[in-house]
């Protein structure tokens, strides 16, 4: 029997990138919040440069809860299941992925929230790909524009303006919406090798500049600048440069007296009274169960298992899962396309061992509807991105471009002389939902618990599948440009378990279509709010992060504007 | 590539399985006279085939120390106890098969074939599961943190001009001709991480 605990005003689900964000706004409009955590609290000390631990033996999600729901997958419903991956791609703590995410803090560009309706008035409607459920969110850029600003102050994100109210600043990215000002920090510094790469990119045309990161390019707000120390991918940050909500947002709004972070609770329903509004949630700290009652609840525990969850917490009111009725909950389900990409070999030394995955060069003019699309076979783009950062394991075990066997005398002078000349892009490209693209409960797989793990049924499309080759050639082209010898394209392979996972939770207008209105509370249950990558309805080419957060800040403050309208008490 | 990529999945998997179901210690007698230091896991004749092994996919020449004098096979040995306790019988029935081959070839333990022979052994098995995980281990004996014991005296970082773990790296130490002399120090060498180390190097 669950310990029934005090009553709060709002339970958050998760104290990750969007849950550490959304508590701070409802704190300081002096609203209750209890922060519900699975993960602990992190130091420092607990982030070591160490690439055997960090990179190849999983932690620290070999040891938590996520790793004991890895989503199963399979490309389509009569297709076999993938290999699972052992290590989940997030993670559990307070602060969640920020703590070790590459921090590179986009926001969306206009033509984002408008997909289809641009397609359709540029190329006319026969140009959006056959299967496609996308739609226009129900919100544009300006209204999401001062949310992007908050966030960016508080977290601390660094980066060049290219459009400061419809001034175009060529320092910056020129095909960006408008901003209503500067980014708090200047940009990261430049290296040897991005400015070259930059060279290159100015030598084709192109629009090269330095990306934006939630990281520190000096002292900001008391947390030190960026060390460039290399172990930023997957190793977080010892002197608290990355701007994780675990050393922004959430020790902030606990100066409040507001906010109450429980660690180690693990939810494992959210629950409805009577009239199927939503009453509080359940959970499990060690061996105990506790019901947590709450006037509102807000999931914030990344798209798989907001999805879960809400398939999970079945009722009378909802029988197929909580604010299910419409049977779109897991729908419009999608994954970046962005595994395929380019690796290159240089006849020089490159020197990135150090530096970060933020620390690089973007190039936007094939992303979005920045080119014209007339003679093409798809829709949307791809951001280029290149950047400054190598471990030694990782260098060693380089791709030997052909050029050598992988064991033996031959391998080791081909690594000795070649560790440091290899270079490989990230390539984040415009990834739509179809119809036959989603998550559901696995029938059979379970966690420790019993309870179903999350399914996800979904593969790459036509569309996606041309849009990468596409966009390979273009980062083929720039390392041509800039030296390389040697190129390979890698496969664009299939919608698995990732870190950029979205919708399922989507937002819109229509509740036929959509689980979450334009504001992020359920069609179905009002006091429900649904936070993070599964309320987006396109996946933009960039990194999702600060387009959830500012969501996560936007659904925070309508609820605290509109307290009365929709809290149950 | 593929494979690789399912290694590390594989490898990571037991991360969890050891720290949920810690192995008793090791049963392993050592047979012959005592190693300069003890084994962990393996037993001195797999230790020995282990040895000839890495040997070979990291050799020792004209381009400096290899696998052996990094300690690949003593990395190996201790991770068996720990992080990779789940590859434990893969390794035991891996090196047998590693034996039976050689001696079908010359009659002698693996470790006792020629170099030329210990190559054509290990290219006849070059697509099995078995060898793949021999050398994705092997390059994590090598040019892992020598804090997990492998990686001796550096010589997988100098190896491919790793400049070593700083807490800090300036501009300079970015430009494309930077000459950053190494640094010789493990993660668990900084006084910060130094109260937080891995279990036993596992």
């Amino acid at each position: 029997m669950a310990t029934e605990l005090r009553r709060t005003d709002v339970v958050i689900v998760g104290l990750g990138a969007t849950g550490g964000v959304a508590a701070l706004p409802l704190a300081q409009a002096g609203l209750d919040v209890v922060g519900l955590e699975v993960g602990t609290w992190l130091a420092p000390a607990d982030l070591s440069p160490d690439e055997l631990r960090n990179n190849f033996r999983g932690w620290p999600q070999s040891v938590q809860k996520a790793n004991r729901e890895v989503p199963t997958h399979r490309p389509n419903a009569s297709a076999p299941y993938s290999a699972r991956p052992a290590i989940h791609p997030m993670m559990n703590a307070v602060g969640g992925t920020t703590l070790h995410y590459w921090a590179q803090s986009w926001r969306l560009n206009p033509w984002d929230f408008k997909v289809a309706s641009e397609t359709r008035r540029r190329y006319g409607a026969s140009k959006l790909p056959k299967g496609t459920t996308v739609e226009d969110w129900p919100i544009g850029l300006t209204d999401l524009e001062p949310y992007y600003d908050k966030v960016e102050v508080e977290i601390g994100v660094s980066g060049q303006a290219g459009n400061i109210n419809g001034r175009i600043d060529a320092r910056g990215n020129i095909f960006e919406g408008p901003r209503a000002r500067a980014y708090p920090m200047p940009p990261l510094r430049g290296t040897g090798f991005t400015e070259m790469m930059a060279g290159a990119a100015r030598s084709l045309g192109w629009h090269p500049f330095p990306g934006p990161a939630a990281i520190t390019s000096g002292r900001y707000d008391g947390r030190s600048g960026c060390v460039y120390h290399g172990y930023c991918n997957r190793g977080g940050c010892h002197v608290s440069a990355k701007g994780s909500t675990a050393v922004t947002t959430i020790p902030k709004a606990q100066r409040t007296k507001r906010l109450t972070v429980v660690t180690e609770a693990h939810v494992t329903s959210i629950d409805v009274d009577a009239q199927g509004r939503v009453s509080g949630v359940t959970y499990r700290k060690g061996t105990e169960e506790f019901f947590q009652p709450a006037s509102v609840v807000l999931v914030a525990s990344y798209t798989y298992e907001n999805v879960r969850l809400l398939l999970l917490s079945t009722s009378k009111a909802f029988p197929q899962g909580l604010s299910n009725n419409h049977g779109q909950v897991g729908r419009h389900y999608f994954s970046h396309n962005q595994i395929a990409t380019v690796n290159a070999l240089f006849p020089r030394n490159l020197n990135t061992w150090y530096g970060l995955p933020a620390q690089g060069i973007a190039v936007d003019d094939w992303a979005d509807d920045n080119f014209d699309h007339g003679a093409l076979g798809f829709i949307g783009g791809g951001n280029l991105w290149i950047y400054s950062d190598r471990r030694p394991i990782a260098a060693a075990n380089m791709s030997t471009f052909g050029r050598a066997p992988r064991w033996g005398a031959q391998w080791k002078a081909f690594i000795k002389e070649n560790a440091d000349r290899a270079n490989t892009a990230y390539l984040q490209r415009t990834t739509l939902p179809y119809e036959d693209n989603y998550l559901d409960l696995d029938p059979t797989v379970k966690d420790p618990l019993g309870f179903p793990v999350c399914r996800i049924t979904a593969d790459y499309k036509e569309n996606e599948r041309r849009l990468a080759d596409f966009i390979q050639d273009k980062m083929v082209q720039w390392y041509r440009a800039a030296g390389a010898i040697a190129t390979e394209k890698t496969p664009v392979g299939t919608m698995g378990p990732t870190t950029h996972a979205y919708g399922g939770t989507r937002m819109g207008d229509n509740p036929e279509t959509n689980v979450v209105d334009r504001w992020g509370f359920s069609h179905e249950v009002p006091n429900l709010g649904v936070l993070g990558a599964s309320v987006m309805g396109t996946s933009g080419a960039r990194n999702p992060t600060l387009t959830a957060q500012a969501l996560a800040w936007r659904t925070a403050e309508h609820l605290a504007m509109n307290w009365k309208a929709i809290a149950v008490r | 590539m593929k494979r690789r990529t399912l290694l590390r999945r594989a490898g990571a998997a037991s991360a969890f399985v050891a720290l949920s179901d810690v192995l008793p210690a090791a049963d392993a007698q050592t047979r012959r006279a005592p190693a300069r230091e003890p084994l962990e896991t393996l037993t001195q004749d797999e230790f020995d085939t282990l040895e000839a092994i890495v040997a070979r996919l990291i050799p020792t020449d004209a381009n400096g120390p290899g696998a052996v004098e990094a300690g690949a096979a003593r990395y190996i040995d201790r991770a068996l106890a720990g992080a990779l306790a789940s590859f434990r019988d893969t390794y035991r029935n891996g090196l047998a098969d590693m034996n039976v081959l050689a001696r079908a070839k010359k009659v002698v333990p693996f470790a006792q074939l020629s170099a030329a022979d210990q190559d054509a052994v290990l290219t006849s098995v070059e697509s099995a599961p078995f060898f793949a995980l021999l050398l994705a281990h092997t390059v994590q004996g090598t040019f892992g943190d020598p804090f997990y014991g492998g990686n001796r005296n550096f010589a997988g970082w100098d190896l491919i001009g790793y400049p070593g773990v700083r807490l800090a790296v300036t501009a300079e130490q970015q430009n494309l001709d930077a000459k950053t002399a190494p640094t010789h120090m493990s993660a668990y060498d900084y006084t910060l991480f130094s109260s937080r180390k891995p279990a036993h190097g596992h």
